[in-house]
């Protein structure tokens, strides 16, 4: 099973991802060849201004998969929630 | 070994005695706190706001703890972090380790630190004075203090 056969998979974004978004998670159906997380993030930035936006510096936002930090190359296959978020700053 | 993400404030003292009670094996304890400074880039500001992901959090916390357990020999350790909106010399963060030596609970309690910020997923969104927030940058600093970790990591029998 792939995230790209009409699977949904839950978004969430957090800190100013969340707000440049306008939203805090959404549940997408993302189509067939979205295989990696930098696939995602490039079909999340066609979807309109706001994404394209938080989604401006994609090379400093993080991600997660299933609440474990990944890589841009890393697959979604088989996912229920993507997360995406800036460099950690608790502590 | 415990985590926790809470919005309340914790007590150091009270944290350490629950640790501790009744354990005999325990010869050093190390306790962290972090506070909200009460500036930032040189102007003061009006609070702090802790955002995380709940669920990953406490996994990722989780974690972290297990590798310090893994790397030194701790008879137990401990990890709060606050969430919600916080003032200045507000508590932010504990961290207690404990071991039968001292050097072993000082490293873990540092490496858990180094750790955490580089790793936990917490975003701090300070607001100044006239009330507009600024979401604080993370430290190339913070990832140069994680990655020591990783050449430099000690054996189980660095007491």
């Amino acid at each position: 099973m792939t995230a790209g056969h009409g699977t949904p998979l839950k978004i969430l974004y957090f800190a100013w991802v969340r707000e440049k978004t306008g939203r805090a998670s959404e549940d997408v159906v993302v189509p067939q060849g979205i295989e990696t997380v930098g696939d995602l993030v490039a079909w999340l930035k066609a979807r309109g201004p706001e994404f394209e936006a938080a989604f401006a510096r994609s090379d400093v936002i993080r991600a997660a998969v299933d609440q474990t930090h990944v890589k841009p190359t890393s697959l979604i296959t088989g996912a229920r929630e993507v997360a995406f978020f800036p460099p950690v700053t608790g502590g | 070994m415990a985590v926790r993400v809470q919005e309340a404030d914790f007590d150091l003292s009270a944290e350490v005695c629950a640790l501790s009670a009744s354990r005999t094996d325990i010869g050093a304890i190390v306790t962290f706190t972090g506070t909200v400074r009460g500036t930032a880039h040189g102007s003061p500001i009006a609070s702090m706001s802790l955002e995380h992901y709940p669920g990953m959090t406490e996994a990722e916390l989780g974690r972290v703890e297990a590798e310090a357990h893994r790397r030194w020999p701790l008879e137990a350790s401990l990890i709060v972090h606050r969430v919600g909106t916080l003032a200045p010399g507000d508590n932010i963060v504990l961290v207690v380790t404990a071991s039968a030596h001292r050097h072993a609970a000082f490293e873990a309690a540092e490496f858990l630190m180094d750790y955490l910020k580089t790793r936990a997923p917490f975003w701090k969104k300070e607001t100044d004075a006239s009330g507009v927030g600024h979401w604080v940058d993370a430290r190339e600093a913070d990832t140069t203090a994680e990655a020591r970790w990783q050449i430099n990591a000690p054996s189980k029998a660095a007491e």
